[in-house]
């Protein structure tokens, strides 16, 4: 039981998890709760794509890929929020 | 240290399972907001400290936990901005069935 095999766990645990908040996406009433979903996946996924770094020993690529990833998914987030802010709840 | 990188493992795990369940589970909006938007944050942050210890100390650490301190800033200003957004166009906070306030 070595320990990649613990970040292997919990990297598909957080595949799970992933679609857990796709699920609330697709039914979510309002079109809040779609923004937050997304905005949960984005985290989780910069989580993910860490573990992944380090389960293929190359962490150094995959921290910045995670950095990047979390910057757009954050203002990706915040702009849904903002515009759905004026054009309120269809 | 193995045994703390996979108890530091297995308490992220834990926030973000319970994050998921605050998701699934809440009644209403704004309820699932304040759940995502707490448990995230923890879980990520003992997920991050488990890979820091885990890869040891480096630039590389560094940069992992500049990524833990961005997203440990990001989440909550993101929550903020989408709940105002929800109570700007008139999303009611929910009430239990007795209506007691």
């Amino acid at each position: 039981m070595r320990i990649e095999d613990a970040f292997l766990g919990v990297t598909v645990a957080l595949l799970g998890l992933v679609l857990v908040y796709l699920f609330r996406v697709a039914v979510g009433p309002t079109v809040f709760d779609r923004i937050l979903g997304v905005s949960a996946l984005g985290t989780t996924t910069t989580i993910i794509l860490l573990l992944v770094g380090v389960l293929y020993d190359r962490i150094e690529l995959f921290v910045d890929l995670s950095l990047a990833y979390a910057l757009l998914s954050f203002v990706g987030a915040l702009a849904a929020a903002r515009y759905f802010e004026q054009t309120g709840d269809r | 240290m193995t045994v703390l990188v996979v108890l530091l493992l297995a308490a992220g795990l834990f926030f973000h399972a319970v994050a998921a369940l605050g998701v699934l589970r809440l009644p209403d909006f704004y309820t699932r907001l304040h759940a995502v938007s707490k448990a995230e944050t923890l879980g990520m942050l003992f997920t991050l400290a488990a890979i820091i210890v885990w890869i040891g100390p480096s630039l590389t650490a560094v940069k992992v936990a500049l990524v833990g301190v961005f997203v440990f800033m990001a989440t909550p200003t993101s929550a903020h901005a989408i709940g105002r957004a929800a109570l700007r166009t008139g999303l009611k906070p929910w009430r239990r069935r007795g209506g007691s306030p």
